[in-house]
């Protein structure tokens, strides 16, 4: 599935190696925060740390999505009392697996003079190498002399040295150090008025953003050296990182979080079981990696961002075709298809996934469907509907309106509403022979659906011409590169940042939208690799 | 801090010697300084609850005609007319506070969090769905959290885990519970100490969980040096929730708890996770069922329990339209006066509150029930919810609180604030305030209608 990027990412320009330490324009960069890990990420962590086959509990505290990213929520998610009891509890149940006697051989790189007691010499090792996984750094002395004691207690106690071990390993994943990516600032040498991220600070940045887990031992080696923060030696990381297979786990982390894909995994995409019968939750989840494989495969092989919004490629299984009335041989599991020239399905936004999302429980949504356009694909604020607006006549299906633009149209006859739903309407209703869960419809309550429709000036006719004149939306590429700024650094940008902003969307437009060019271009700037420091506490307003 | 370290090194002696039991005397010295351990006469344990349900209810149909006692159950209350197999009725346990109002000083009535967010936390958000300071069970939980098993228990029945009901400071979410099995696991599991299973062994590991969480406690010092005030606040809070896990330990070692109501909760019937109205109310009773067992073992003194969220995703199989979308979009029944599509989840809700009411009455403890000492306030985000209202936010108190309340009366709240009840229940639960909430929802006059 991934295509190796190599050869995309060779024949990139830019002005790394001129000795700045950084692309693009100088700009005083925003603050640095504890980032909780994600539960994506602390699984990921736990399988490449301590084993592919440990299975990490479920029972993890939900991450916090702001400014519309977990990746932002991140860096406000707390450690609450039943949170925290959560995490003691999935440390136990790891830290077991990892030293059970299929385990630990692999982890633990010594022998104990005896299994029945505790041995400080393996049980330092150990720590000291499973924890600089789990830390992103090499433990002090004083975190490591303390996890000692703790496995020479617990071992003395229980009368077995692995068993000691499983405290000790306890007690690294229960950590602020772990569940919190920690990134710390250092005066810059070059220039001492700014700050950046000191090289193990930028090793995790790097990992997480493309691989969206802990960084490897490579990469951990550069850093904890110093050689990262070599200019060429952090571009050739990052060209290590994105041309690895392992880079799908990023970009599908990075769609998943900004398109809200979690909702399908936890089972929230729900359908009225009456009105959609052929709706099940495998059809959900079938129809969220639909999308992910389609992105993964148009990036991977560097296609052009915005061709998303109109490929015709796509891969489905037997239970999506019945959905889209196409043929799909495998029985089981998936196949490459591409949607036939005549068919009103092209581009991401024709997707099951996208469609049921932005539904209702009962049926479809031209304002939410427009409302995601704007917000997410085009990073456009919408405001929220005033408290007492009376929406009665705007959506009654008992009477005479019987087509959701019949009921919308009174929107822009009503001041109140005009404003806001003539931003989202025109386009939502284009995609109105989509229904709830994204089947195709003529017809809603017996009347032919006029599917035209209108984005910014472009007029159309249904979703093929709407995935086209977004696909040509000026502000298309811009919104992915200020999404993904945002994604990367945990945080909206600073308006000291806006010329970057500027500057990467040029970039990106002249790379043809390949975003694995934006991803280094994003890592080798100065919004990525300085900072002006700790974040300080919000004055709240609200507070007295 | 010299005190648990003696015990654990004593302990852990001890452990090392291989003694397999530990008599009770020895461990009486285990407990911790507040009052952990329930001696036989102590008083029985004050509990706090929260429950919730949204977009509000019709208020000519809801709020009782007349104050005071012996009013006729309005409309949409009927569901209180419900008798109980421990005798009377729920009406007889619930008093209804109509005329209690969200003053917003000037602030945006945000839709459905401006009334949720004022009423829970008595500070009027400036941004929407933003929380700034900490939800009433909270505020009671960070005060009498620290003397049980578990310092409060979230729940609710939407099926959704990312909606909470309960926030700590700056806006950090209590995750709920969501499915009555993945409850019973954590309270009943193997770790509950059941009272009538034999003599009482505790865990060695126990103590080794304590040995664990002093190391990251040292971590978290460390770290603390390093960061700033953003997340400093932030490892306050880590440390803060470790503390809780090393008293919740503490808990374990002092044995099962002496309480002649406590016995382990029964398994639990299926579940069946959802938004349609049946599941959400059957989560909502199973729930309710666990709870009350938890409480008869003092696992937990405060709760909170969402019925569902405040743009309420209830709905009726078949219909294409959920609780919220039709409360704005069904006209008013010319003929009925009400939306009669809408004013139907009311109904269900009420059931749900007085389902949720009942299971607390169904364990006897003292001489009465269970719910005797508790105190759970009901409420949802908002009154008519066509236009969001935020005049006469529904709420109803249940519960004797140790006879510290009364129940079965109807208080007119006459526009003042809604933070009133927030401040009378922090009163009634033993904190000493004189005050409550912000600006335009400070208040310092206690509803004395309910007070004993």
């Amino acid at each position: 599935m991934a295509a190796l990027l190599a050869g995309t990412i060779v024949g990139c320009s830019g002005s790394i190696g001129d000795g700045s330490g950084s692309d693009g324009p100088a700009v005083d960069a925003g603050p640095v925060a504890l980032r909780r890990l994600t539960t994506e990420q602390y699984s990921y962590s736990i399988h490449d740390v301590l084993g592919e086959d440990i299975t990490v509990p479920s029972r993890i505290d939900p991450d916090d999505r702001r400014s519309g990213l977990i990746a932002v929520g991140s860096t406000f998610a707390g450690v609450t009392s039943s949170g925290f009891e959560k995490y003691e509890a999935a440390a136990a149940t790891i830290a077991e697996q990892a030293l059970d006697a299929d385990h630990r051989a692999e982890l633990v790189p010594c022998e104990p003079a005896s299994t029945s007691s505790g041995d400080d010499a393996c049980a330092r090792q150990f720590i000291e190498q499973v924890g600089r996984r789990l830390f992103r750094r090499s433990l002090s002395q004083g975190e490591i002399d303390a996890r000692v004691d703790v496995a020479r207690n617990a071992a003395q106690v229980l009368g077995d040295f692995y068993e000691g071990l499983e405290l000790a390993l306890s007690s690294l994943l229960v950590s602020p150090n772990f569940l919190f990516r920690v990134e710390r600032a250092e005066p810059d040498p070059n220039d001492s008025e700014r700050q950046r991220l000191t090289a193990t600070s930028i090793a995790s940045r790097l990992s997480f953003l493309s691989w969206n887990t802990t960084p490897d031992d490579e990469l951990l080696e550069v850093a904890e050296s110093g050689e990262l923060l070599d200019p060429d030696v952090l571009a050739a990381q990052v060209d290590r990182l994105v041309a690895s297979p392992r880079a799908e786990i990023g970009l599908r982390a990075l769609f998943s979080d900004v398109y809200d894909f979690k909702q399908f995994d936890d089972g929230l995409v729900r359908k009225d079981a009456t009105l959609f019968p052929a709706y099940t939750q495998t059809i959900a989840e079938d129809a969220k990696e639909q999308t992910l494989r389609t992105i993964v495969a148009h990036l991977t092989s560097g296609g052009d961002y915005r061709d998303l919004f109109t490929t015709r490629k796509t891969f489905l299984t037997r239970n999506l075709g019945l959905v889209y009335r196409v043929p799909v041989v495998a029985t089981d599991g998936w196949e490459a298809h591409t949607f036939d020239e005549d068919s009103p399905r092209a581009g991401l936004l024709s997707h099951v996934s996208t469609m049921a999302l932005h539904s209702h429980t009962g049926r479809s949504s031209a304002t939410l469907r427009g409302k995601f356009v704007r917000e997410v694909l085009l990073c456009q604020d919408i405001p929220t509907p005033p408290a007492n607006v009376d929406f009665s006549i705007v959506e009654d299906t008992t009477g005479e309106l019987r087509t959701a633009r019949e009921r919308l149209e009174l929107h822009v006859t009503n001041d109140a509403c005009a404003g806001c739903h003539s931003l989202m309407d025109p386009i939502g209703l284009a995609f109105e022979n989509f229904d709830a869960i994204g089947a195709f419809r003529e017809q809603e309550n017996g009347v032919t659906i006029d599917a035209s429709g209108e984005l910014d000036g472009v007029s159309f006719d249904g979703p093929i011409g709407v995935g086209e004149a977004l696909r040509d939306h000026p502000e298309l590429g811009p919104c992915l590169v200020r999404t993904l700024f945002r994604y990367s650094l945990g945080r909206d940008a600073t308006e000291d940042e806006w010329p970057l902003l500027d500057f990467l969307g040029e970039r990106f437009a002249e790379s043809e939208f390949r975003v694995s060019d934006l991803v280094r271009d994003i890592v080798l700037s100065d919004g990525f690799l300085t900072t002006s420091g700790p974040r300080e506490a919000a004055t709240v307003e609200g507070e007295q | 801090m010299k005190k648990r370290f003696d015990r654990r090194t004593m302990l852990r002696g001890t452990l090392a010697g291989g003694v397999a039991t530990m008599g009770l005397p020895l461990l009486d010295c285990f407990l911790n300084g507040n009052g952990t351990a329930l001696a036989q006469g102590a008083p029985l344990p004050l509990r706090f609850g929260a429950w919730m349900w949204g977009c509000g209810m019709n208020p000519e149909r809801w709020a009782p005609a007349t104050t005071g006692e012996g009013w006729e159950l309005p409309l949409e209350l009927v569901a209180l007319g419900r008798e109980l197999p421990s005798g009377g009725q729920v009406r007889d346990h619930v008093s209804v506070l109509s005329g209690f109002d969200v003053m917003l000083g000037g602030r945006p009535n945000f839709p459905h969090t401006g009334g949720l967010v004022s009423t829970t936390t008595g500070n009027v958000p400036v941004e929407d769905g933003v929380y700034v300071d900490p939800t009433l069970d909270s505020i009671i939980a960070s005060q009498i959290g620290g003397m049980t098993r578990f310092r409060s228990i979230e729940m609710s029945s939407t099926g959704n885990p990312n909606q909470a009901y309960s926030y700590e400071a700056r806006g950090v979410p209590n995750a709920p519970e969501i499915s009555p099995a993945a409850l019973y696991t954590r309270v009943f599991g193997p770790e509950f100490a059941d009272p009538n299973a034999g003599p009482f062994v505790p865990d060695p590991r126990l103590m080794l969980r304590q040995s664990v969480l002093s190391v990251v406690k040292e971590d978290r010092d460390r770290l603390a040096q390093q960061v700033g005030t953003h997340d400093s606040q932030r490892l306050d809070q880590y440390f803060t929730s470790v503390r809780q896990l090393e008293q919740q330990i503490d808990v374990l070692l002092a044995g099962p708890p002496d309480l002649e109501s406590c016995m382990k909760a029964p398994q639990l019937g299926a579940e069946n996770l959802g938004t349609e109205v049946s599941q959400s109310k059957l989560t909502n009773q199973l729930m309710a069922q666990l709870l009350s067992f938890a409480l008869a073992c003092d696992q937990t003194r405060v709760f909170s329990m969402m019925f569902s969220f405040r743009i309420s995703g209830l709905r009726q199989l078949g219909s294409n339209s959920q609780h919220h979308q039709l409360t704005h979009d069904e006209a008013v029944d010319p003929v009925l006066g009400y939306q009669s599509e809408a004013t139907q989840f009311v109904f269900d809700s009420m059931e749900a509150w007085a389902d949720f009411v009942e299971a607390l009455t169904a364990i006897p403890e003292g001489d009465g029930t269970l719910l005797d000492n508790c105190l759970v306030l009901g409420h949802s985000d908002i009154s008519f919810a066509k236009v969001h209202g935020i005049v006469g936010i529904p709420m109803m108190i249940a519960g004797r609180a140790g006879g510290r309340i009364k129940p079965g009366v109807h208080v007119d709240g006459n526009a003042s604030q809604t933070s009133r009840v927030g401040l009378t229940v922090q009163q009634v639960m033993g904190l000493n305030v004189e005050s409550w909430g912000k600006l335009s929802m400070e208040a310092t006059l206690p509803v004395s209608e309910i007070l004993v």
